[in-house]
C-alpha cells in the first residue's frame, strides 16, 4: 500500500524530470507518450488505493523522513491517503491523463513541446503534494509548487508579452494570498505546537475562539488567491494565455479547487467559526454572480469557460461556508470533469481555427467538427445543471443547503445565477456551432482534432454524465472523513419543490439562448452593447482598470524611485570603494617610476621613519615619561 | 664659551643641506657633490664628540671616513664618466628608463 | 675669545659656501665653493684641537678629490647651465625636519648617559703622535684594508675612465650614436 502511495506520488516527478532532459530539444514523440504513461500510472495506484479505501481499509499514513527539526519545530515528510485525499487524488490523476494524452496531439507542431510536458507533470507532482501532504507545511510547499508551475505554464508562450504579464500576474496575486496563509500557518503552530492535521484539529477546539477566527480568516485569504476569489480574481481570466491544455487542467480541475481543498481540510477549524463561514458563503455567492455576469457578453471563448470556473468556484465556496464540506467536494469533482471538457473542446474548436478566440468568427461548426460538438454539448448541459447529467446533482444539492440554513438572499443568488450560467454555456455552443457559418467570411478552414484526442475527451464526457449517481455512494465515503449535513424536515418536504425551481430556471435560460434569434445571425444587438450594463460587464465590471490605476502605476512609480535612490546611494558607494582604490593606485604608481631623484626622497623618508620607530619602541618608557612631564 | 651644542648645530645645518640637495638635485655630478656636504658634516660632528669626551675614537672614524670619501668619488666618477660617453647627459631624467 | 671669532667666521662661511653648492646653476660655481668649503672645515678641525685630521683633510678632500672633480669635469659640458626640479616647500621642510631628527637621535644618549674615552688623549704628546700611536696598533687592520680598498678604486678608476683615451670625446660621442 505504501508503494503504491509513492507511486502515485513520486511518478509526476519521474516524470518531470525525464521530460526536461530534453527540455531545449526538438520535439519528441516519445516524451509524451512516457508522461502520459506515468500520469497514467499514478492514476492506477490512486484507483487501486481508492478501492482498498472503499472496501473499509484504513487510512494510510507515512512518514518519509524527518524534513524540519529545529528546536521545538519538527515538521516531518509524511503524507496521508484518506477518503478526502484519495478522492482529490484521483480527480487530479484523471484530468492529468486524460490532459498529457490531448496534448500530444494539441502541441503537436510546438517548439516546446518537451518542455510543456516536463512543466505539466511537474504541476501535477505539486498538486500530489499539495493534496497528500499530512501538515500545513507540505500542504503549503504544494501550494507553492502548483503557483510555481502555473507560471511557467500560463508563460510558456513566453514570447508574447501579454503571456508573460499573465503569468506575473497571476503569480503575484498568488503570492499575496500566500502572505495571508503563511500568517495564518504561522498562527497555528504558534498557538499548536504542531503543524499536523490531527494534532491540529484534535486540540484546535481548544483554543480561543478569537484566535480560531484569525486563523480561519487568514487561511481563506490564502484560499482567495487560489481559487480567484474576489478580489483576487484578475488572474484567473489573464490566464488564459497559456495553452488550451493548461487551462483545463490548471484553471478547471486542480489548482483552483487547491483553495476548496483548504477549507474542507481544515473543515474542524472552520465548524468552530461559523461567522467566518457565513462570510466565506456571501462572498462565494456574491463571486459566483458576479463571474456570471462577465460571461455573458465576453467574446473571447476561453474567457467566458475562465469566468464559468469563477462562478462554479463560489459555488463551492457556498458549500463549504456553509458547513456542507462534502456537498464541497462532490461539486468540485463534478465540475473537474464538464470544466476540463468543456476546455479541451474549446481547445480543439481553437486549433481548428487556427488559434481564432473571438466566437463571433465563428459559427455553424457542427458540420465541421461534429464530434467537439457533441461533447461541448455534453458538458455545457452538465454545467447547466439539468437531469441527470453530473451538475444537476451537485448544484442541486448546493442550492438545498443555502435554502436550509435560512440563508435566502444566498438561495435567491445562486439560483439566478444558475440560470445565467445555463444561458451563457448554452449562448458559447449556439455562436460556436450553430447558426450561419460566419467563419467562412474570414477564409478559415476547420477539420475537427484528430481522433485519439476525441477518445480521450470521451472518459470525461462519460462521467460528466453519469457521476452524479454515485452521489449516495460517494457521501457514505467522503463523510468517513468529513462531517454529514443533515438537512432539516423543512426542507426534506421543499426537496421536490426546489429541484423544480432549479431545473426550471436552467430550462428557461437555455431556451432563451437556444430559440432567440440573437444567436442565429451573431450575437447580442449592437442596440444593447451600447448601453452602460453592457460596458461594464464586457470590461469586468472596470475592476482591471481600478486595480492598474490603484495599485499598480503607484507602485511603479515607487519602484522607480527606490531603483533611482539604489543607483544614487548603494551603486555610488560601491562604485566610490572601487574608485578610490584605482585613483590610490594610479598616484602610488610614481613611487615605482625608476627616477632616481624620487627614490632618493622615498629613502630618506623611510629611513626617518624606521629611526623614529626603533627609537620610540626602544625608549618608549623614557619617552612616555617625558611626554608626561611635558604635558603637565 | 663654544660648547658641543654650537658644533652639532654646525653640524646638522650643513647635514640639512646636504641632504636637500640629494633630494633636489637633477645634475648627477651635483648630486655627488651633495653628497661630499654630508660627508663632511658628519665629520665635524664625530670630531666635535671627540674633543669633548678627550677621546680619540671619533677622530679615526673622521679619518676612514674620509678615505672611503676619495675612493668612493674616484669609482663614482669613472662610472659617470662611462656613462656619459653612452648617453651625452648626465641629468637624472635620461637614467629613467621604466615609463613612470 | 679668538676661538669664538673663529668658530662664527668658519661656520658661516662654510654654510654659505655650501649653500651655493646646492642651488647654484652653474657647475663650475659649484665646484668653487666646495672646494672653498672643504677648505674652511679643515680650520674646524684645526679649532677642535685635531690637527692630524685637518691636514689630512686639507690633502685628501680638497687636493685629491676637489681635483678628481676638476679632471671629470672637463668631460663634462660645463657651459650648460644645469636644469633643476621644481622643488616644492614640502620638501625643504621634510629634509630638514629628518635631518634634525636624525642628529637628535644620534646625539642624544651620549649627552644624557656618562661616557668614558676608549682611547683617550694624551695631553703631553702631540695630535698627530697620538693619531699615530692608536692608528697603527688599534686601528692597524682597518688602515690596510683601506689602502687595499684604495688601490682597488684606484684601478677601477683608471679603467672605467681610461677605455680609448687615444680617441678624443667628439668622436666617441658620435661613435656612439
Amino acid at each position: 500500500m505504501e508503494t503504491l502511495l509513492y507511486v502515485a506520488l513520486f511518478a509526476p516527478l519521474v516524470s518531470s524530470l525525464f521530460a526536461g532532459i530534453w527540455g531545449a530539444s526538438p520535439k519528441q514523440l516519445f516524451i509524451g507518450i512516457i508522461t502520459s504513461g506515468l500520469i497514467f500510472s499514478s492514476f492506477v495506484s490512486s484507483v487501486i488505493l481508492f478501492i482498498h479505501l472503499f472496501n473499509g481499509g484504513e487510512t494510510i499514513h507515512v512518514m518519509m523522513m524527518d524534513w524540519i527539526s529545529a528546536g521545538d519545530l519538527s515538521v516531518p515528510f509524511g503524507f496521508v491517503v484518506d477518503n478526502v485525499s484519495v478522492v482529490m487524488m484521483l480527480v487530479v490523476s484523471l484530468v492529468s491523463t486524460i490532459v498529457h494524452i490531448y496534448s500530444m496531439g494539441y502541441m503537436e507542431h510546438d517548439k516546446g513541446f518537451n518542455r510543456f510536458f516536463s512543466y505539466l507533470s511537474a504541476f501535477v507532482f505539486s498538486m500530489m503534494v499539495l493534496v497528500m501532504s499530512d501538515n500545513f507545511l507540505g500542504l503549503f510547499i504544494g501550494w507553492e509548487g502548483v503557483g510555481l508551475c502555473s507560471w511557467l505554464l500560463i508563460g510558456f508562450w513566453f514570447h508574447k508579452e501579454s503571456a508573460t504579464w499573465a503569468a506575473n500576474e497571476a503569480f503575484i496575486m498568488n503570492r499575496i494570498a500566500d502572505l495571508g496563509m503563511l500568517i495564518g500557518i504561522f498562527m497555528i503552530y504558534w498557538n499548536l505546537g504542531s503543524l499536523q492535521y490531527d494534532v491540529v484539529f484534535a486540540t484546535v477546539s481548544d483554543l480561543d475562539i478569537e484566535i480560531v477566527t484569525w486563523i480561519g480568516i487568514f487561511l481563506f485569504i490564502g484560499a482567495m488567491g487560489k481559487s480567484a476569489q474576489f478580489p483576487l480574481h484578475t488572474w484567473l481570466a489573464d490566464a488564459m494565455e497559456g495553452p488550451t491544455p493548461v487551462s483545463a487542467l490548471i484553471h478547471a480541475a486542480t489548482m483552483v479547487t487547491a483553495g476548496v481543498y483548504l477549507v474542507i481540510r481544515s473543515n474542524e477549524l472552520f465548524s468552530l467559526i461559523p461567522d467566518v463561514g457565513y462570510f466565506i458563503a456571501s462572498l462565494g455567492a456574491f463571486v459566483a454572480m458576479f463571474a456570471a455576469t462577465m460571461a455573458l457578453v465576453n467574446k473571447d471563448i476561453k474567457r467566458v469557460i475562465a469566468y464559468s470556473t469563477l462562478s462554479q468556484l463560489g459555488y463551492m465556496f457556498v458549500a463549504a461556508g456553509l458547513g456542507a464540506y462534502w456537498i464541497a467536494l462532490f461539486h468540485l469533482v463534478a465540475h473537474a470533469f464538464f470544466k476540463a471538457l468543456l476546455f479541451l473542446g474549446a481547445g480543439n474548436v481553437m486549433h481548428a481555427m487556427d488559434d481564432e478566440l473571438n466566437i463571433m468568427k465563428m459559427g455553424g461548426m457542427r458540420k465541421a467538427m461534429l464530434g467537439t460538438a457533441v461533447l461541448m454539448l455534453i458538458a455545457s448541459v452538465a454545467l447547466a445543471g439539468i437531469y441527470p447529467f453530473a451538475g444537476f446533482f451537485s448544484k442541486d444539492k448546493i442550492l438545498e443547503v443555502a435554502f436550509d440554513t435560512h440563508h435566502y438572499i444566498l438561495w435567491g443568488t445562486l439560483w439566478i445565477t444558475a440560470g445565467l450560467t445555463a444561458f451563457y454555456s448554452f449562448r458559447i455552443v449556439m455562436l460556436v456551432f450553430f447558426g450561419s457559418e460566419r467563419y467562412k467570411d474570414f477564409g478559415f478552414h476547420p477539420h475537427e482534432a484528430k481522433s485519439y484526442v476525441l477518445w480521450a475527451m470521451l472518459p470525461l464526457a462519460i462521467l460528466a454524465i453519469i457521476a452524479g449517481f454515485f452521489e449516495h455512494q460517494f457521501y457514505e465515503f467522503v463523510t468517513g472523513v468529513l462531517p454529514t449535513y443533515e438537512f432539516s424536515e423543512e426542507t426534506h418536504h421543499m426537496v421536490g419543490q426546489l429541484i423544480l425551481i432549479t431545473t426550471g430556471i436552467a430550462l428557461t435560460g437555455i431556451a432563451i439562448a437556444v430559440f432567440s434569434n440573437m444567436f442565429k445571425e451573431g450575437g447580442i444587438s449592437s442596440k444593447m452593447q451600447n448601453t452602460f450594463i453592457y460596458k461594464l460587464f464586457d470590461n469586468q465590471w472596470y475592476i482591471p482598470k481600478i486595480y492598474d490605476e490603484v495599485f499598480t502605476k503607484p507602485y511603479k512609480e515607487l519602484s522607480e524611485i527606490f531603483w533611482k535612490l539604489d543607483m544614487k546611494i548603494v551603486d555610488a558607494s560601491v562604485d566610490g570603494i572601487a574608485n578610490s582604490l584605482y585613483s590610490t593606485g594610479e598616484k602610488t604608481r610614481g613611487m615605482q617610476s625608476g627616477n632616481l631623484s624620487y627614490m632618493l626622497r622615498w629613502m630618506v623618508l623611510g629611513l626617518t621613519i624606521f629611526l623614529v620607530s626603533a627609537v620610540a619602541y626602544t625608549y618608549s618608557d623614557v619617552l612616555l615619561t617625558l611626554l608626561q612631564g611635558v604635558a603637565k | 664659551m663654544i660648547g658641543l651644542e654650537h658644533y652639532m648645530i654646525l653640524t646638522t645645518i650643513l647635514f640639512m643641506i646636504g641632504l636637500y640637495g640629494v633630494v633636489v638635485r637633477k645634475n648627477l655630478l651635483m648630486l655627488f657633490f651633495a653628497t661630499e656636504i654630508m660627508l663632511n658634516a658628519v665629520n665635524i660632528g664625530l670630531t666635535a664628540i671627540s674633543n669633548h669626551y678627550g677621546d680619540l675614537t671619533g677622530q679615526m672614524f673622521a679619518f676612514f671616513i674620509i678615505a672611503i670619501a676619495a675612493s668612493e668619488v674616484a669609482i663614482g666618477l669613472g662610472l659617470l664618466i662611462i656613462w656619459f660617453k653612452r648617453h651625452g647627459t648626465i641629468d637624472l631624467d635620461s637614467l629613467q628608463s621604466m615609463k613612470g | 675669545m679668538i676661538e669664538l671669532i673663529a668658530f662664527y667666521t668658519f661656520a658661516i662661511l662654510i654654510v654659505t659656501a655650501f649653500v651655493i653648492v646646492v642651488t647654484s646653476k652653474n657647475a663650475l660655481y659649484s665646484m668653487s665653493a666646495l672646494a672653498g668649503g672643504m677648505i674652511l672645515i679643515s680650520g674646524i678641525f684645526f679649532l677642535l684641537n685635531a690637527d692630524f685630521l685637518g691636514a689630512v683633510q686639507l690633502i685628501v678632500y680638497t687636493g685629491a678629490v676637489i681635483a678628481l672633480y676638476a679632471f671629470a669635469m672637463i668631460f663634462f659640458d660645463s657651459t650648460k647651465d644645469i636644469k633643476e626640479s621644481k622643488s616644492s616647500k614640502l620638501i625643504f621642510v621634510l629634509t630638514g625636519f629628518s635631518s634634525i631628527l636624525l642628529v637628535l637621535i644620534m646625539t642624544v644618549p651620549l649627552t644624557i648617559g656618562d661616557v668614558t674615552a676608549l682611547y683617550p688623549i694624551h695631553e703631553n704628546v702631540g695630535n698627530a703622535q697620538d693619531v699615530g700611536m692608536v692608528l697603527f696598533t688599534k686601528y692597524l687592520i682597518p688602515f690596510e684594508v683601506a689602502a687595499v680598498m684604495l688601490l682597488v678604486a684606484m684601478i677601477g678608476g683608471i679603467i672605467m675612465a681610461g677605455k680609448k683615451m687615444d680617441e678624443g670625446i667628439a668622436e666617441l660621442r658620435e661613435g656612439s650614436n
